[in-house]
């Protein structure tokens, strides 16, 4: 099952380093990472997406707190918070297949950025699901490149963790 | 007031109190050791290489309970400590581990001695520092003596380029520690301490697991009446043998692969498992499934990690070992375990006096162990070494008030001449021991230099089967095919090594000689070598 953790750590250097290279010797099997500093610029906030069972997920969030440049460790409850990830993909398109592209993009919301004689570039924030029902749309185009940033994601209601 | 970086950190540590540092220098740590030249108050002693530095300030700090210290320069200085560090932060000791490093100006570049020393112990560091500002080292000093000390211990790194060293800095000492992320939990939640009472009151047949965070938490005392109180059988990992003494009536020994069978008999018919300063590491619980299927457990530890981790205890209880039993003696419990006691102390009475066999050619592990066990004075140190040599002390050697320091989570060999020497050194007055195998022995004992500079009144006892006994062993077992390169051929004539150090030996040919050959070692003043003929053919059943 795939959790959400939000991590607060001490904005410095090698903390990311630290953490990546925790999960990587306890075996733990992360999905995605993401970070960025918060308003407070001491301070970053990490996002990590990990796909395990329960017991694996509550041995992460006590090993990353005992990290001592982790400050606060929360896996976040499903079904409040707000979850969002930034894909930008680039696909072939010709004359005859700018349109249907179009069409898909104003369907799931996406906006081109770049576009040339041989190819569109377009951006779009969203759940992962949804970014990967885009991705599965324009297949059929033939995909030339994707990045995709990992989610990042907050709680909802006016709490903090 | 303006003060060099090599100035703080002698400075810093005063402040800790620290009385001793185990070194080797090298260019990239000049600095810091030129100040530690007019440092008369800081006793300094030169390894003969960097993992027994490590491992010196290991057993320092293990029967002080402050974090040893040790020096080293940037490079092979520092790899060469790696293992020292490792093998600490498997065993939870406290200890400041100091290097060198290349100028901070040209880190990266892979010039003259440069690792990355601190990328390298990130995974057996409980923290680790790259100081890039001398005005930072007051404040990294601290919370690297905090760190080690406190919560769960563990070593700590310091990397200091050699610029920094030198940079002069108005120097600002904090008086106290803030970091934000670090709170290491000391009482037990008293909801959770009533659900633990009611459990032990509940229980007809417990048992105690006290692991080596018991002696880390100083709760040696508190872990004995606490047993007593309720007349709850104990028994222990390796990492917590001699907490209490062999023959005391609630002791039934060490669990494990390599432990007593009453002690493990007790694991497995327990009703209830009191775990405390234990990890649930695999040599001491082989199977934590099976014993989570039979029994509830409560697991106490200061690391909130160790709970859950190899074994999902019914109740948890964070906190430190001393204040939580001391929290758990004044609540109202009322058990009785009688028959389940007298039970298991009959079979540990068998097993303590077992019969060994008689040998004229050569001697009895079991039977030397136990006869040197019980000639050591009450409160004595022994520090032994890995292998089949470890197996038999920790299964036979008679304990009484004894401090027993081996290298249980990482098993380095070569841990225990140096370790002694780290006791000796902060506890001059106390008699110190090693049991070290004759494989383990040629891993240190270079540092017999040690003991001959500073005349370390240590008595080695030296097991010599020829062979790397305890993978011999394993070779003899299936799935492998017999012994390959486990013969310790070319070994050198420990007597004549002993003597180039104006070490006085003594070789223990069988079991007859034995009594005379153990009271002539332990009476012969300062350093003495006894090396025991041991028959290669002897496992760690004998
Ligand atoms: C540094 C290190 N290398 C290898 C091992 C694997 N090992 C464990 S016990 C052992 C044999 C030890 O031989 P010796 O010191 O002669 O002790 P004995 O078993 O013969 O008593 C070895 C090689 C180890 N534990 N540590
Ligand atoms: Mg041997």
């Amino acid at each position: 099952m795939k959790k959400t953790i939000s991590v607060l750590v001490e904005n410095q250097a090698g903390v990311l380093n630290r953490i990546t290279s925790l999960f990587s010797r306890r075996a733990f099997n992360i999905d995605s990472l993401a970070v960025g500093v918060t308003d407070d610029p001491t301070l970053s906030r990490i996002t990590i997406i990990v796909d395990s069972g329960n017991s694996v997920v509550e041995q992460v969030e006590k090993q990353l707190n005992k990290m001592v440049e982790v400050i606060k460790v929360r896996t976040l409850d499903e079904s409040t918070y707000i979850g969002r990830e930034l894909m930008i993909l680039k696909v072939a398109a010709t004359m005859k297949t700018r349109a249907d592209i179009m069409t898909i993009c104003n369907i799931c919301g996406a906006k081109v950025s770049d576009i040339s004689t041989t190819s569109m570039t377009m951006e779009l924030a969203d759940t992962p699901d949804r970014l990967n029902t885009f991705q599965d749309m324009m297949r059929p185009f033939h995909i030339l490149e994707v990045v995709r940033t990992g989610v990042i994601a907050l709680q909802k209601g006016g709490g903090k963790i | 007031m303006k003060m060099t970086g090599a100035e703080i950190l002698l400075e810093a540590l005063r402040r800790e109190g620290v009385e001793h540092i185990f070194g080797y220098a090298g260019a990239t740590i000049c600095p810091a050791v030129d100040v530690l030249r007019s440092a008369s108050d800081i006793g300094y002693t030169l390894v003969r290489t960097e993992q027994n530095a490590g491992h010196m300030a290991s057993g320092y700090a293990r029967v002080t309970g402050k974090a040893g210290v040790c020096l080293v320069t940037s490079g092979p200085g520092a790899t060469n400590l790696i293992t020292g560090v490792a093998t600490a932060y498997l065993d939870s000791i406290p200890m400041v581990a100091i290097t060198g490093q290349v100028p901070s100006g040209l880190l990266g570049r892979d010039i003259f001695q440069e690792v990355d020393i601190t990328g390298s112990t990130d995974a057996f560091t409980k923290h680790n520092y790259l100081v890039k500002d001398a005005a930072d080292l007051p404040r990294v000093i601290k919370e690297a003596f905090y760190l080690a000390t406190s919560g769960r211990p563990g070593p700590v790194l310091i990397d200091i380029p050699i610029d920094i060293q030198n940079q002069e800095v108005e120097a600002v000492f904090p008086d106290e520690v803030n970091m934000r992320g670090y709170h290491p939990s000391v009482r037990g939640n008293d909801k959770q301490l009533d659900h633990v009472a009611e459990a032990i009151g509940l229980a007809r047949q417990p048992v105690i697991v006290a692991g080596g965070g018991v002696f880390l938490a100083d709760a040696r005392d508190e872990l004995q009446l606490f047993a007593e109180a309720f007349g709850i059988p104990v028994v222990t990992t390796m990492m917590g043998l001699s907490l209490l003494p062999s023959d005391h009536p609630l002791n039934m020994g060490m669990i494990g692969s390599h432990g007593n069978l009453c002690a493990n008999k007790a694991l497995a018919k327990a009703d209830l498992l009191i775990m405390i300063g234990t990890r649930v590491a695999d040599r001491a619980i082989i199977a934590p499934e099976e014993i989570h299927r039979r029994m509830p457990s409560i697991h106490i530890d200061v690391d909130p990690a160790e709970i859950g981790k190899n074994l999902q205890p019914e109740l948890p209880l964070v906190g430190n070992a001393k204040v939580i039993l001391q929290q758990l003696m004044e609540r109202d419990i009322q058990m009785d375990c009688i028959e389940w006691r007298s039970q298991l102390q009959e079979k540990r009475i068998e097993e303590l006096h077992r019969e060994y066999p008689w040998r004229e050619e050569s001697v009895t592990p079991g039977r030397l162990l136990r006869a040197l066990g019980k000639k050591l004075q009450r409160d004595a140190a022994v520090c032994v070494d890995v292998g089949q040599n470890q197996l038999w002390s920790c299964k036979n050697l008679w304990l009484k008030d004894t401090r027993f320091l081996t290298s249980g989570g990482l098993g380095t060999m070569g841990y225990s001449l140096p370790a002694a020497v780290g006791v000796k050194v902060a506890q001059p007055e106390r008699q110190t021991v090693v049991i070290c195998g004759d494989g383990s022995f040629q891993m240190s004992m270079n540092e017999l230099a040690a003991v001959s500079s500073r005349k370390l009144d240590i008595k080695i006892l030296v097991i010599r089967n020829g062979v790397l006994g305890l993978v011999n062993q394993i070779q003899h077992t299936a799935p492998y095919h017999g012994p390959f390169g486990v013969a310790l051929d070319g070994s050198p004539d420990f007597e004549i090594i002993a003597s180039a150090y104006g070490i006085p030996s003594i070789v223990l040919e069988n079991d007859a000689l034995l009594d005379g050959a153990l009271e002539r070692f332990l009476e012969t003043e300062g350093p003495c070598l006894l090396i025991a003929n041991v028959d290669p053919a002897c496992t760690t059943n004998d």
